[in-house]
């Protein structure tokens, strides 16, 4: 067993040396009839790295991952390019394989770029403060609206339906148990702890929050701004009007692995920084002056409070908030500007196309890289037949299931916009020779 | 000792980028104004390059050294697990493509879902949790589902005071009052407390969550008992799975009446902890609580192809977006298949082994407030060396200089000054008789009177003992800008 260092002599050895006959004797306080001696038999036997790898590697053949035709998909995890850089420093063993920093002495590593985290977080959200990460986009809003409530006392929680769909799942989930209710797209009241809108939402559009502030101001509601595009605010004004800013980061440094493990973040101002769910580090010095971080404030966390802490989360996205991190670096202020600049390009592309197939209605007028676009065809069909061109269509959206969100990114090229164009005219060409066109839209 | 380096925010220098990017057309349907200044770095990929290499050598980490975190499970990763995690294949797979793109991806979840249901001897299981304490909570959530179903949600947690802080924060979260339970002289749960707490609110009670093994180190002999009390009043027995790393292949959760029981994926089963995250916390379950398990989950088809299920009218709905913390997933799954069935018994059997040989060398020499034989784990406390005014602190800080992460430090709770040591099975004896000396150095030097040489202590460190009050009362959390 190649991860094991005894060997039956060893092992041996080493029970004599405690005084022990048998491994069963330091088992002594489990009951016996539930202890097994015997491996299970249900299960295979151990295997050497080239089986473990044939098999999985099989298992990875069986996807058709987006990498190996145009994809449009997007709704709250891209696909973006990662600089080689990132994966190999976040696979250094010294960040690969060391613990929560709880021990800052030799914990500098880490606390630094989680520290680097919360600054980059912070100015690109436009609030004062963040914490070192959160599990994910969905999570990350559900302890903003928790922590609204606390703030304000109120137990009622407004969402916009054009939230990421999951979010608003997730929530209602988190919601079943507590005071309050969950309501969408309803008017806020004195009830209210806070609204929740998403923008760039999840059709894609962008929201201008002036007049949604006002509506929150006049009731003293917070308003808790979703992003789950965060290359978006490398070209969109930060939504600094916000009271929370929570979302998803996945699109800098993190792949997509089939959903997770993605890059919640979560950015408020500073005066609900004792009221903050999860890690945060802070920067002080050490015995001799010298600069150094530390993990602090954790009175609020569940370590310390126990059943009175700010909320129960105890593990944060660490090695995916590294890569965010070291991604961003690279791409710094100018090449995050272009990064933006480019996926929006690659979606106005997008978007001229689509105006440009008769049939075809853009639902979306002001978008960043995601778009809404209605089709005489059932989106799910429409999906299906782009799947016989090699092409991944966008989400089918909408009660009467004939709107698609499609997206673009920097790794969508021309060429792919113009695949989707003819692939799409051709189908609906078939379909209306087919008679299958609705004329309802 | 580790190059400095400042914070890139910090060497930033106008004009420099880290990537080349294609020069786009300017366009704008934004409906908004271009930003402005953002306040990121401008700097080279030499310089990032740099700048993580050198941070990295700041930190401490299994690769490098014996790390015997207790409750941490600080064991070998292996990179085969990275490599696979890495295929293109589930790299590149969006969460939303279609079942026909993403069989291989669903088939991952569903091998992995049968190995945890056999290690578990439980039939019910779902891996969206993205974390041990997430895990706790969806737990805890199918609990409340459970009581409401039967028309009483109920009012009350049973929690032992030796339990991890994310038990009473979870059932908190749930709405629950916590009622604790103290341990008793031998560290197991006080049977006379936890009889008097079932005899005092009955079918209050909506679950007892404990940690077993537990937190001491040591295997709850009255599991069953425990159990059979808790079903005798309609109550849910929830096992916090945190050290399931002592008894994987050795002891089925199902066998001892477990109905619900969340496992960490980065401790027993080597998902790297990667500085904090992420994590995995599947959450296995007894047959009454599955129609209450989150959504979505995998379901084999009569074709033998699978399908994801997004829609189920008793499921606590969902917990997080999209399925999980899938990367996690495929590096258990490989690790498993690793060890094999006979493997992961000996993973048990030789963490056990490991934790009772450093418990029998050090216990002359610290305060050993249980007695043995312990778990994965073993407990000492600073009650010898206090004598001398050294503390656990002290004796972590001088751990650091003689080359070795500390133990966990003051937790449990249940005693003073908690040392609590894990080794895992993927150290060698040669390993811990190093830090066996180690730790009997220290404990000498305490009794000789070093206390004040302690106080000053780490000095080998990148930093010495930081200013962590400082860091509370005036926190800095962001650069002014």
């Amino acid at each position: 067993m190649r991860y094991l260092p005894h060997t039956d002599e060893s092992r041996k050895d080493m029970l004599r040396a405690i005084g022990a006959q048998h491994i069963d004797e330091l088992y002594t306080h489990v009951p016996k009839e539930t202890l097994m001696s015997e491996p299970l038999s249900s299960l295979p036997s151990h295997m050497g790295e080239m089986q473990v790898e044939s098999h999985i590697k099989a298992l990875a053949e069986k996807n058709t991952p987006t990498s190996k035709m145009p994809s449009f998909l997007g709704g709250g995890c891209y696909h973006h390019h990662i600089p080689a850089s990132v994966d190999h420093l976040i696979q250094r063993g010294e960040f690969l394989t060391t613990y929560t920093p709880y021990q800052p002495e030799v914990s500098q590593g880490t606390l630094t770029y989680v520290y680097e985290f919360q600054n980059y977080i912070a100015r690109l959200t436009g609030m004062d403060i963040a914490n070192a990460s959160m599990y994910d986009g969905a999570t990350a809003v559900t302890e903003a609206a928790l922590m609204a409530k606390r703030l304000t006392k109120r137990s009622n929680v407004i969402i916009y339906p054009c939230v990421h769909p999951d979010y608003i799942d997730v929530l209602k989930s988190y919601s079943t148990h507590s005071n309050g209710t969950v309501e969408l797209g309803t008017e806020p009241d004195e009830n209210t702890a806070c609204v929740i809108i998403q923008s760039p939402n999840y059709y894609g559009l962008v929201f201008d929050l002036k007049e949604l502030r006002k509506k929150c101001d006049a009731v003293g509601a917070k308003l808790v701004v979703a992003v789950n595009e965060i290359i978006s605010l490398g070209m969109l004004p930060a939504p600094e009007m916000a009271d929370i800013v929570a979302g998803e980061a996945q699109s800098i440094g993190v792949p997509m692995s089939f959903g997770g493990p993605h890059l919640g973040f979560f950015a408020c101002k500073k005066e609900y920084m004792r009221q903050m769910p999860g890690r945060l580090c802070g920067k002080t010095v050490d015995a001799d002056g010298k600069e150094g971080f530390v993990l602090t404030l954790s009175t609020r966390e569940q370590h310390i409070r126990r059943d009175k802490a700010t909320s129960n989360i105890c593990t944060n996205q660490g090695l995916c908030a590294l890569a965010f991190t070291i991604h961003l670096g690279l791409l710094g202020e100018t090449g995050l500007k272009t990064l933006a600049q480019l996926n929006h390009t690659q979606a106005c592309k997008l978007a001229d196309t689509l105006e440009s197939i008769k049939g075809v209605t853009l639902k979306t007028e002001t978008f960043f890289n995601e778009v809404t676009a209605s089709f005489p065809i059932s989106t799910e069909l429409l999906s299906t037949e782009l799947s016989k061109h090699n092409i991944i269509g966008g989400i089918p959206v909408g009660k009467t299931k004939h709107s698609m969100v499609l997206c673009a990114t920097e790794l969508t090229s021309d060429e792919d916009i113009s695949k989707l164009k003819n692939a799409i005219e051709h189908i609906l060409k078939e379909q209306e020779s087919n008679g299958g066109l609705s004329h309802a839209v | 000792m580790p190059f400095e380096t400042e914070l890139l925010i910090h060497q930033s220098v106008k004009g420099r980028c880290g990537v080349d990017l294609p020069t786009p057309e300017v366009r704008n349907r934004t409906g908004q104004n271009l930003r402005e200044g953002i306040g990121l770095p401008e700097v080279s990929e030499p310089q990032v390059m740099r700048h993580y290499t050198r941070l990295s050598h700041q930190n401490y980490s299994i690769d490098e050294n014996f790390y015997p975190l207790g409750s941490c499970t600080m064991k070998h990763n292996p990179r085969l697990n990275e490599k696979l995690a890495r295929l293109e294949g589930f790299a590149h797979l969006h969460p939303l493509q279609s079942e026909e793109h993403s069989q291989g991806a669903l088939e991952v979840i569903y091998q992995l879902t049968d190995w945890l249901k056999k290690l578990s001897g439980m039939p019910g299981l779902t891996l969206d949790p993205a974390a041990g304490a997430h895990g706790e909570l969806t737990g805890m959530m199918m609990v409340r589902k459970a009581h409401e179903a039967k028309g009483n949600p109920r009012k009350i947690v049973l929690v032992p005071d030796s339990a991890h802080g994310t038990n009473p924060a979870t059932a908190a979260t749930c709405k629950y009052t916590i009622v604790t339970i103290k341990t008793g002289d031998d560290g197991m749960v006080d049977m006379d407390a936890f009889n008097a707490a079932i005899e005092k609110h009955g079918e209050d009670i909506a679950a007892f969550m404990l940690t077993n093994p537990s937190t001491c180190g040591l295997f709850e002999p009255n599991v069953k008992v425990i159990a059979d009390t808790l079903h005798s009043i309609g109550a849910y027995f929830y096992c916090d799975g945190a050290n399931f790393n002592a008894i994987v292949g050795k002891v089925l959760p199902g066998d001892l009446g477990i109905d619900v029981m969340q496992i960490n994926l980065h401790k027993t089963f080597s998902t790297p902890h990667g500085g904090g995250g992420p994590g995995s916390g599947p959450v296995m379950v007894s047959e009454a609580l599955i129609p209450y398990l989150p959504i979505p989950y995998v379901e084999k088809k009569e074709d033998g192809t699978f399908a994801l299920i997004q829609e189920n009218e008793t499921s606590i709905g969902r917990i997080k977006g999209f399925h999980g913390q899938f990367g996690m997933m495929i590096r258990a799954l490989a690790y498993m298949m690793s060890h094999g069935a006979d493997g992961l018994q000996k993973v048990a059997e030789d963490a056990v082994l490991n934790a009772n040989y450093i418990l029998h060398n050090l216990k002359d020499d610290f305060h050993v407030p249980y007695p043995g034989p312990c778990m994965h784990e073993c407990l000492l406390t600073h009650k010898k060396q206090k004598e001398h005014g050294v503390t656990t602190m002290d004796i972590a800080k001088a751990l650091l200089d003689a080359g070795y992460h500390p133990m966990t430090v003051y937790f449990p709770l249940v005693v003073d000054g908690a040392m609590l040591i894990e080794p895992t099975e993927t150290e060698s004896r040669e390993t811990m008789d190093g830090f066996i000396a180690a730790m009997k150095t220290i404990a000498k030097r305490a009794q000789d009177g070093d206390a004040t040489a302690f106080h000053a202590q780490p000095q080998n460190t990148f930093r010495k003992r930081l200013d962590e009050t400082q860091a509370a009362r005036k926190p800095v959390l962001v650069e002014d800008k």
